[in-house]
């Protein structure tokens, strides 16, 4: 039954959702968004630093958060390689390489959910903290506290990098590199350089992010095939490049969700991120915020 | 018709043959099982490289089409009780539909938002089975096989026939086109979208052609596939495995030939059968997704490159 009641409720816990789905959009947004690299392994890389976090969690009782820390500079150093790797086999051999670079991401998306298989088998893995299973009350809205967690770190998380990208002199050198490659290189200074440092801090954010995932909810190897949707679909409402956009844009992904969730059932929420993607793309292909006219 | 064109439809009634005598001759029916999924991957394979080879257009909903393929035989043979030729003509229509609206709906995408759009719609389309009762919902739907007709004495064997028919089907079509005016334009739009709509290449056109062409393909090649396995479920049907599989074989295969895709279906499928029985199917994808990544990065011309490239070399050397 439809009530004012359980609209504000979606309305809240969406929004909650929504700045958590921002969270794991953040590496794709400068991954895809400033560098144009078709990251389609990024959910995946998101899926296996919740792994790694429950491994963590369930062997070293490790708090998800300190293990989401934990593992993020071995990300970065994960997000270097596979830039370095994408460059040398694609992006330095010109455009035709471009289609074999979506395969190659594709494919190492599919070699991660396997060998996720092949450790953890397919069953759904959560992990355990003080805050996960409690709920806070408010009135009538019932706010459990893994979103309240969720969101705080989310929101922080995005400050923390839209900060980094406007304040410091290599976050305004990669929003140089992704506005125009070859004045950075007249400029002296060596754009893969800095495009393979900004898709390892990519990558990094990926640790805290998948930290944020498996808190949220319980996670299995093949959960990356609903946050290809949700993060691309984020990312390009927001418009290309767009940090702040992402935020708005995955507020509404998350109120969306949210609101047809309560009217329509749990059957119908995959689709929801990727028909509004489908949609954006066919409608405004430069997003909400986007840098491209 | 060209001596070229001679030896190859001797080749397919030569090899049709060869199957309907299988059929007859062979009584196990195991290999007819094998030996369909085998022939599916060809025939998947084939129809994707019309637009994910010759114009460049990464396809990933591949098993949006099959399934929708599936599910279209599921839809005639509950409410009509359809016999399998119209399942399959049925199947084709709804894929030549299906092609046209990607078409439409991806006009204005390149690259990688192509791909992602393709995979968006994978997943509406599966949500929408999913939520419709009449098909089976999520929990899926059996589906009685009537009785098989002479000359086949089983309906796998039967289906195993029809399989290979769709294959000579659909490498027939890649081959015309790839020989024709048609190929020659999505190769050059594949080169350079802008360039060609310059010279004169009416690249909307040829887009939506290959749209319609590779998607009616696809639906028509999941269509036996209801009858096949007597059983449809939205979770198997459009299962990403399928983009994946066939992905890779087309690309390992090398999409620059038609017979790219049939050298990598051949390959990778029975490598997948064998892996598949002795050792374990997680396995068996992992062969999968590491051969893909291997390929692209090694060989971005597929085997058919590396053999183009062995008969250079030997060239030179003889010169």
């Amino acid at each position: 039954m439809f009530s004012l009641d359980l609209l504000l409720d979606a309305v809240v816990i969406g929004v909650l959702l929504g700045c958590f789905y921002g969270a794991v959009s953040l590496g794709l947004s400068v991954s895809f968004g400033l560098l144009d690299v078709p990251h389609v392994a990024h959910p995946a890389f998101l899926v296996l630093a919740s792994y790694a976090v429950y491994f963590l969690n369930e062997n070293y009782a490790v708090d998800p958060l300190v293990a989401g820390l934990l593992i993020t500079p071995i990300f970065f150093l994960l997000g270097l390689a596979a830039y370095r790797l994408y460059y040398e086999t694609f992006e330095k051999r010109g455009s035709d390489a471009s289609v074999r670079g979506i395969a190659f991401f594709f494919g190492i998306a599919f070699i991660i959910e396997v060998l996720i298989i092949l450790q953890f088998g397919v069953d759904q893995r959560s992990v355990t903290a003080s805050y996960i299973g409690k709920a806070w009350r408010l009135s009538d809205i019932r706010v459990p506290y893994r979103l309240l967690v969720a969101f705080a770190v989310a929101t922080a998380l995005t400050m923390l990098l839209t900060l980094y990208l406007s304040r410091t002199f290599m976050g305004r050198a990669i929003r140089a590199v992704a506005q125009d490659q070859e004045a950075l290189r007249l400029m002296g200074a060596n754009p893969i350089k800095v495009k393979q440092w900004a898709f390892g801090i990519a990558t990094a954010v990926l640790g805290i992010a998948g930290a944020l995932l498996i808190i949220v909810a319980p996670v299995d190897p093949t959960l990356d095939r609903a946050y290809i949707g949700r993060t691309f679909c984020v990312v390009v409402m927001a418009g290309l490049g767009s940090l702040g956009g992402t935020l708005v844009a995955a507020i509404i992904l998350g109120v969306a969700e949210s609101i047809v969730l309560t009217l329509f059932g749990a059957s119908w929420a995959p689709a929801i991120s990727f028909a509004m993607l489908l949609g954006i793309l066919a409608v405004r292909p430069q997003g909400l915020f986007g840098r491209r006219s | 018709m060209k001596r070229n064109d001679i030896a190859f439809w001797i080749g397919a009634v030569v090899f049709l043959a060869a199957v309907l005598v299988m059929t007859q001759v062979v009584a196990n029916q195991y290999p007819f099982f094998a030996g369909y999924v085998i022939l599916q991957s060809i025939a998947l394979a084939v129809a994707w490289s019309i637009l994910g080879g010759y114009a460049g257009y990464v396809n990933f909903g591949t098993s949006a089409f099959y399934g929708v393929g599936v599910y279209a035989s599921v839809f005639m043979v509950s409410a009509f009780g359809a016999p399998l030729p119209l399942q399959i003509l049925t199947g084709a229509a709804v894929g030549a539909l299906m092609g046209l609206a990607l078409g439409l709906l991806t006009l204005r995408m390149q690259g990688i938002f192509f791909s992602i759009a393709t995979i968006a719609l994978t997943i509406v389309i599966e949500t929408t089975i999913t939520n419709w009762r009449y098909v089976g919902g999520a929990a899926g739907i059996q589906i009685q096989r009537p009785a098989v007709t002479s000359p086949f004495d089983s309906y796998v064997q039967m289906l195993f026939f029809v399989q290979a028919v769709l294959v000579v089907l659909a490498v027939a079509i890649s081959r015309y086109i790839q020989n024709s005016w048609i190929g020659r334009g999505l190769q050059a739009l594949r080169d350079d979208e802008l360039a060609a709509e310059c010279s004169g290449v009416p690249t909307l056109r040829l887009k939506l052609l290959a749209c319609v062409i590779s998607g009616a393909l696809m639906c028509a090649i999941g269509a036996p596939a209801a009858m096949y396995l007597q059983y449809a479920d939205p979770g198997s049907a459009f299962n990403l495995n399928y983009s994946v599989t066939t992905l890779a074989m087309s690309l390992i295969g090398g999409t620059a030939h038609w017979a790219g895709p049939i050298i990598g279906a051949i390959l990778l499928g029975t490598t997948q059968q064998v892996l598949t029985v002795t050792i374990s199917s997680e396995v068996n994808l992992l062969v999968l997704g590491l051969m893909l990544v291997l390929f692209v990065v090694g060989a971005p011309e597929g085997i058919v490159g590396l053999i183009n490239k062995l008969r250079g070399h030997r060239k030179e050397g003889e010169i």
